[in-house]
């Protein structure tokens, strides 16, 4: 702990490292069915205005915020899903991009629709400034066993019929229907346990910054997410949990570094993208790294063996 | 077993099937065969419900299957192989046959997640059908490594093993001898009618190689420009005229 902390992780660092795990987590479930979707950030606030809203005009509980937050964005993901995962890659990107922008812009003029609607003032997703003065309620521990309870189902997600079902409609869509499985329902569920995930990552992470408002859910923090996945690698589950971790920390590990601290970050960035395209935790990019910089040391016998 | 009722696939303005009608009787062999072109990979993927016929019917033991969904189709026993190889290539030979045998499952992830006997039960089956599989077409010592890597031959093998873990009552095998020798070609003519013979199967096989159509087919039927032009026993096409001019060209004079 206290290394950690003389290394810069506070422990707001180390609940933000978390929390962006969830969402890497998130991530990782739908490019792991083959799904290029970038609509984990839409549901991500969903979820944390169902939740803050549960917690502050309802005065439930934080772990009613959380389930009604993740129910809400599991059962928002059903609709959604069906029309736009027949669309495939960039497509797909682009479509979901568009739900995140419609979900912002929904939130943020909510009160006044809601009140012409109606007829009466609402006052539930207060505009453009926000929802302030939410109570901190999320604990450390809150966050580090959501994540334990997550690992463990992806663990079991990969050993069973399901999880199997997922990896088969990544690598070949036809031959896998062509196995009796149904690939529009696989799909759809993982959109939907994709979504409520980052649902979760929402509400709890709502309820330590304390504020919320439209524009913390745009197309940067699709981006982010995305970038947990990727730099992790998406290999296996462990890659964009560990890639969540290190994208959170390595700003603030960097502080000594002062005003070039943007430049080292981007750096350290650029290299694993280049030296690393399966992401950080990927034994074989290590093993082709290893053997790229031996074959350099040890001269020519490489080039000679290519050549 | 499967019949087809004036199949018609359009694509645009070309016409991949026209009129196709055809007979596959349970327990026996039927070769499809044709030139380049001539529709016989657009009438598998009809049948297996990966592309749906624009007019006519197929009758799967008289159930109409031609809008079925592939997944639905796998389940009530029908499957296949492909022309060019398309196995899970990132996933291992012996994960390949577990996903095979996907339909024939039905534990949720929640029976994974606490370990329901149910679930231990079903995946103790799996892989031992898995296992019997691999032994069957000589995969065992490869079952660890990923598809993708394997060697062609096991390859094609792998692919056979994977379409016969989904248990079907049903085989399309789509150019299956597609870069073998003689000696391997023989080989598989021999374990398709032991598939036959053995296990009950009906075999709807695409092939180039009269060799295995000789070798393992009962009927023929011979497809082109999306027509059958003809259909008889292996002896019968040999001697066919309009089929012998379809493959080598008519003669100028």
């Amino acid at each position: 702990m206290e290394f950690l902390r003389s290394i810069g992780i506070t422990e707001i660092v180390m609940q933000f490292m978390l929390i962006n795990a969830i969402l890497g987590l998130s991530m990782y479930l739908v490019l792991y069915t083959g799904m290029f979707s970038l609509a984990n950030a839409g549901f991500m606030s969903i979820g944390a205005y169902t939740g803050v809203i549960l917690t502050q005009n309802f005065d439930q509980p934080l772990w009613v915020g959380l389930l009604g937050g993740m129910a809400v964005a599991g059962v928002l993901a059903v609709p959604i899903g069906l029309p736009v995962l027949r669309l495939k890659d960039i497509y797909l990107a682009i479509a979901t991009i568009g739900f995140g922008e419609v979900v912002r812009i929904l939130i943020l003029n909510f009160d006044t629709l809601a009140g012409s609607l109606t007829g009466e003032s609402v006052r539930l997703t207060r505009g453009a400034l926000g929802i302030t003065g939410i109570p901190k309620i999320t604990e450390t521990w809150h966050l580090a066993a959501f994540l334990v309870v997550t690992g463990f189902i992806m663990i079991r997600l990969h050993r069973s019929r399901f999880g199997r079902a997922m990896a088969a409609v990544r690598q070949d869509e036809p031959a896998a229907a062509n196995m009796g499985i149904n690939v529009v329902y696989t799909k759809n569920m993982v959109f939907i346990m994709s979504a409520v995930l980052a649902a979760a990552a929402g509400v709890l992470k709502a309820h330590l910054t304390r504020t919320i408002s439209p524009g913390d859910y745009g197309f940067d923090q699709a981006v982010s997410i995305l970038a947990f996945a990727v730099l992790g690698g998406t290999s296996t589950w462990v890659g964009p949990l560990v890639g969540g971790f290190v994208l959170t920390a390595l700003p603030e590990v960097l502080r000594d570094f002062k005003q070039y601290r943007g430049i080292v970050n981007g750096s350290i960035l650029l290299l694993v993208i280049v030296y690393l395209p399966g992401g950080l935790v990927n034994p074989a990019g290590w093993s082709q790294l290893w053997t790229r910089l031996r074959g350099k040391k040890q001269g020519d016998t490489l080039t000679a063996e290519v050549s | 077993m499967l019949e087809l009722r004036s199949v018609s696939r359009l694509f645009g303005g070309l016409q991949a099937l026209n009129q196709v009608n055809m007979l596959v009787p349970a327990g026996k062999v039927v070769g499809l065969i044709g030139p380049n072109g001539a529709g016989k990979t657009t009438l598998i993927n009809n049948i297996s419900g990966l592309d749906h016929p624009t007019s006519g019917e197929i009758l799967f033991n008289g159930t109409p299957i031609h809008m079925r969904p592939p997944h639905h189709i796998a389940q009530l026993g029908i499957a296949r192989t492909y022309q060019n190889i398309r196995l899970f290539g990132e996933m291992t030979a012996l994960e390949n046959l577990l996903i095979s045998q996907h339909g024939r499952g039905s534990a949720s992830i929640l029976d994974a997640l606490v370990f329901t006997p149910r679930y231990l039960r079903e995946e103790r089956r799996l892989r031992d059908t898995a296992s019997d599989l691999l032994e069957r077409f000589h995969l065992t010592q490869v079952a660890k490594l990923r598809a993708g890597n394997l060697p062609y031959g096991d390859q094609r093998r792998l692919e056979m093993a994977r379409a016969l873990g989904t248990q079907p009552k049903l085989l399309l095998l789509d150019e299956p001898t597609a870069g073998m020798n003689p000696v391997e070609t023989e080989a598989l003519g021999e374990q398709i009618l032991r598939l036959v013979r053995e296990d009950g199967l009906t075999v709807l096989v695409i092939e180039h190689d009269m060799s295995l159509i000789h070798q393992v087919c009962d009927e023929i039927y011979v497809l082109n420009f999306g027509q059958i032009i003809a259909q008889g026993t292996p002896d019968e096409i040999k001697r066919n005229p309009q089929v012998i001019e379809a493959y080598l060209g008519q003669d100028e004079e």
